[in-house]
């Protein structure tokens, strides 16, 4: 690819020549956007019961649709206050991706690629922090109420793997020591002047640094222990009319610690709502869910525009594929890879746009279910598209440890969802 | 002053508490009868206390019958091993480390083997064995123990099926991994084995190894395996080959090359996309009709459009390499399985010497574990390894043992005082520093916090402490996946896991009867046995003199609960250290 990318440079006239440096920059052009909240809804959200609703059609089941804010853009009314906000949001209605398994799709959307057996690739999150610098006392990558396969570093290293915390009004674990103040200091020194000294001895020339990290780790887990940087996480400070709009759930609190870890300098902050895998009575609790993300959704939007955030900060909402168009026999809907929704928000990405759209299409026995999405886009292309929102060079190739050098992403920009 | 050993406690008259002011008077035999009791658990405590930490502690069960396997061809290779290493080194210019204290070596095998470290008890029972033998010893002990074979069925699990939980329905992860542990607590021959994975069919609950299948599997399509993964997962976990990239297109990095028929001169040619399609049609023929019937064979039948073309090719079952050893008649799957297996097929035992090599030492002897160069080069001890497995019946004790027998593993980590570099370590001439895995952090800090060995004897309470605990631990501190070999480093939220977290507090926090720090400071007879303990405990060694005198000066004129806590602060503090959380 390398040798390629030389020799094509090598031929080019010169026109092409300054449009290949134009591209150049606007690759590296900051388009505006520094941070990422992911809303994660973990199992599948129907997308006819959210975003793309089809009301009155065979597939459309008891939803109905209801008018946002957006001129003609029409959302399900199980998401009435997100409606209000809709004119500030980028919808993609036509994301298609291979996988059908939660796991695998769940890997996918979170990092841009397929499960490799060699590698395991790094989610957005991290290569976000990977590709930037910014120097706060509290991780730069956190999940809030990650369950099972919550956001990690990969080839890039454990120590981007997102610092996961639970519902924003406990405590947050294992940051406060036990023991009293005095204590603590004489273990602190003890290990250090004693037994790490000891083990020091006779190994690598500066081995923390060239290997365990173990000692840098212990400092920056203490500086963190001690930092006024981790009010972030207390949202108790919010006035309570704040802490109300976003709704008395976990995963409401966890969006208005995300807006304040955003607000301290965080990069991205990903939370999660699970519950959406309804391939039973999948109305009633898809209906259910909705209701918690709305308040959720319309309350970050809002107090982000309130404190000037959103211009820089990236929202996307979405989980890892939706559900099929056909209502099965206990009432639910099954995994749907082909023509599901992400909502996008914030940086520079188009307000009020639509892009992509399902059919009936899909229905027709006998046709491939791609027929029924126009402007199909790929998983990999929404990471490109996300990447080049933050000014990444998501082209440039590093070096796994596999030896295999890998761009940031396979996909390309959809031009289209910028302004 | 080292080899002090704790004396027994039976000596010391135990506690009488005074009994608390009755409501209304009670008779005298009822005081009687109450003090008797006291007395009795008192003296049952400072029994159970006495046996654990006294000199001569009661052996761990079955240790009589524990014979040293004196094989003299293991020893053999193992000295080929070890001159091989040695030339390397010197080739390099390199000093060597000597020999490393036995309970560090002890550790090591303990950490492999069952994945945790030495409890004091076993300590006290390994000095009782001649030093000379103590490494073959505790392996051969620990290879009886169930926990070994649990353990390593564990890691062979996550080689050959991954973490993923896999299709509900059709999916079955411990019915897996209890077979494995099965066969390898039998020593069953591995190439057997594998056969019995590859040809597997019927139900995954009746026959656990069809797990390796169906963990491919999706619940929305359960009428067949993925044989892309299949293809994968075979040439990766049997063979050591990363040919997954030649899903999509031919090699252009020259990463994959296989060589021709053996004796013509040697020639590598580069991977092409029908190798990895042909080795996945082996698996195109495998069905799922009826999930009560579960899998059966059938014809192969697979079909791809490869790369740059514009039809399906139909695809025929091939080998990308030694295609002379393919049997020419037969089901797929077993010409499949007698082709990886066949003696000829060198990659086979070399893939499983790698890996259990890496098992042993944190770190194999070719890196990626699971991509070795089918012509070479080799390192040292590679082919000698691979060369005995094969011919003593694919047996994975003896290769365990061998590998546990050479210098290079009972070779210490560092060399006196004089730093070392990584060439040190690439070229085996100390044993290599690797991170602790999450499951061997957790458990090795339950086992230091007690002074009694957690195995299949202990306590069921004691059995589903430990059990729970990990798992809620290991979930905090984040399981690396398959890519457990691949060279991580420590990150804060493990750090404060492990110095604020409720696991080690509970552990380490004043407790007479299950804390071993608490019991420690009770009763060792002086602060110098104290510090002793503790080390021996976490770390497995003994203080250094100014380690000695510095945790010495922590306990001087503490008593009762102040002592308790200064002793809790010096495991806290050993715990929290590289030492104790890295392999060493």
């Amino acid at each position: 690819m390398a040798a390629g990318g030389l020799l094509g440079q090598g031929m080019l006239t010169r026109v092409a020549e300054r449009l290949a440096m134009a591209s150049e920059s606007r690759n590296a052009e900051n388009l505006g956007a520094k941070n990422l909240i992911i809303l994660w809804m973990q199992g599948g959200p129907s997308q006819l019961e959210t975003f793309d609703p089809h009301a009155g059609s065979a597939i459309g089941g008891e939803t109905k649709a209801i008018a946002t804010s957006a001129p003609g853009v029409m959302i399900a009314n199980t998401l009435p206050r997100t409606a209000e906000i809709m004119h500030r949001a980028t919808l993609v209605r036509s994301l298609v991706s291979k996988e059908g398994d939660h796991e695998r799709a769940t890997y996918n959307m979170k990092t841009g690629w397929r499960p490799d057996p060699t590698l395991i690739h790094p989610a957005i999150g991290a290569v976000l922090c990977h590709q930037t610098e910014n120097n706060i006392e509290i991780p730069r990558h956190i999940s809030i109420l990650s369950n099972e396969w919550p956001a990690r570093g990969g080839y890039m290293g454990s120590v981007l793997d997102a610092f996961q915390i639970g519902d924003p009004q406990n405590p947050l674990p294992n940051l406060k020591s036990y023991t009293d103040p005095l204590v603590f200091e004489t273990r602190m020194n003890d290990l250090r002047d004693v037994v790490e000294k000891e083990f020091r001895r006779g190994r690598l020339r500066d081995l923390d640094q060239a290997k365990t990290l173990h000692e840098a780790s212990t400092v920056r887990a203490r500086t963190m222990m001690a930092s006024e940087q981790i009010k972030a996480f207390d949202i108790s400070l919010e006035a309570a009319n704040i802490i109300q709009s976003f709704g008395d759930t976990p995963f409401g609190r966890g969006c208005l610690a995300a807006v304040r870890l955003i607000e301290q300098g965080v990069r991205c902050v990903e939370v999660e709502l699970n519950g959406w895998d309804t391939h039973i009575d999948n109305y009633s609790l898809q209906s259910k869910r909705c209701e918690v993300l709305d308040a959720g959704l319309h309350a970050l939007m809002t107090q982000l525009e309130e404190r000037g955030l959103l211009k820089q900060t990236i929202v996307m909402c979405g989980g890892e594929f939706g559900r099929t168009p056909k209502i099965n026999v206990a009432g639910g809907r099954d995994h749907w890879p082909t023509g599901f929704s992400t909502f996008l928000a914030g940086g520079p990405f188009r307000a009020g746009h639509v892009h992509g759209q399902t059919t009936h299409e899909a229905l027709v026995k006998g046709k491939d279910p791609i027929t029924g999405v126009r402007d199909a886009m790929k998983v990999e292309d929404l990471h490109a598209t996300l990447l080049h929102a933050f000014g990444i060079d998501f082209s440039k190739e590093l070096q796994t440890p596999i030896g295999r050098p890998l761009t940031l992403s396979a996909g390309k920009v959809v031009q289209s969802l910028f302004v | 002053m080292a080899n002090e050993k704790i004396p027994p406690f039976l000596l010391e008259p135990p506690p009488v508490l005074p009994a608390s002011p009755p409501l209304r008077p009670k008779p005298a035999t009822q005081r009687w009868k109450k003090r008797l009791l006291f007395v009795c658990m008192g003296m049952f405590l400072l029994a159970g206390v006495g046996w654990a930490t006294s000199p001569r502690p009661k052996l761990l069960r079955d240790t009589d019958s524990i014979s040293i396997d004196r094989d003299s061809t293991m020893v053999s290779v193992a000295a080929q091993i070890d001159l091989a290493m040695d030339d390397a080194i010197a080739a390099k210019e390199l000093h060597q480390a000597s020999r490393a204290d036995w309970r560090t070596v002890g550790r090591r095998i303990s950490l492999a083997l069952i994945g945790n470290g030495l409890s004091l008890e076993e300590i006290r029972v390994l000095e009782q064995v001649p030093e000379d033998e103590r490494a073959l010893w505790w392996t051969e002990y620990l290879l009886r123990d169930r926990r070994s074979s649990d353990y390593l069925a564990e890691r062979w699990t996550r080689a050959t099926v991954g973490t993923n939980n896999g299709p509900f329905l059709l999916f079955r992860r411990r019915k897996y991994v209890d077979w494995l542990a099965d066969h390898f607590e039998k020593n069953s021959p591995y190439d057997q084995l594998v056969r019995d994975i590859l040809t597997a069919k019927g139900s995954w609950t009746d026959s656990p190894q069809v797990n390796f299948l169906t963990a491919t599997m999706d619940d929305a399509d359960n009428s067949k395996p993925d044989v892309i993964r299949l293809a994968g997962r075979t040439s990766r976990a049997f063979l050591s080959q990363r040919i997954d990239c030649l899903q999509c297109h031919h090699d252009y990095l020259g990463k994959v090359s296989f060589s021709n028929e053996l004796n013509v001169p040697l020639e590598s040619r580069t991977g092409e996309q029908a190798d990895f399609h042909q080795l996945a049609a082996f698996f195109s023929g495998v069905r799922m009709d009826n999930p009560f019937v579960g899998l059966r064979n059938s014809a192969p039948q697979y079909t791809y459009t490869y790369l740059n073309e514009d039809a399906e090719s139909r695809v025929e079952p091939n080998v990308p390499y030694r295609r002379d050893l393919l049997p020419a008649a037969g089901d797929a799957r077993h010409r499949l399985a007698s082709w990886v297996t066949h003696p000829e097929n060198k990659a086979f035992a070399r893939a499983t010497v790698n890996r259990m090599w890496g098992v042993l030492f944190g770190k194999p002897l070719i890196e990626p574990i699971d991509s070795i160069p089918i012509s070479g080069p080799f390192p040292p001890g590679l082919e000698l390894l691979s060369d005995d497995f094969a011919k003593n019946g694919y047996n994975l004790h003896r290769l365990i043992k061998t590998i546990i027998c050479t210098e290079v593993f009972q070779r210490d980590s560092r060399i006196g005082d004089e730093p070392v570099d990584a060439e040190h370590e690439a070229h085996w001439a100390v044993f290599p520093l690797t991170q602790l895995r999450p499951e061997q952090v957790a458990a090795s800090i339950h086992q230091a916090c007690r002074i009694k060995a957690i195995d299949e004897s202990s306590s069921i309470l004691s059995q589903l402490e430990l059990f729970g605990g990990v798992n809620d631990f290991t979930k905090a501190y984040g399981d690396r996946g398959e890519d457990e070999f691949e060279a991580q480093s420590v990150t804060i939220p493990q750090r404060l896991l492990v110095m604020n977290g409720a696991y080690v507090s509970e552990r380490i926090q004043n407790n007479p009867v299950a804390n071993a720090a608490t019991r420690i400071a009770e009763l060792s007879s002086n602060d110098p046995t104290a510090v002793e303990s503790a080390y021996l405990s976490t770390l497995n060694r003994n203080p250094t003199g100014e380690e000695l005198d510095a945790f010495c000066d922590r306990l001087r004129d503490t008593r009762g609960m102040s002592r308790s806590q200064a002793m809790s602060n010096i495991f806290w503090t050993l715990i929290n250290s590289t030492e104790f959380q890295w392999n060493h």
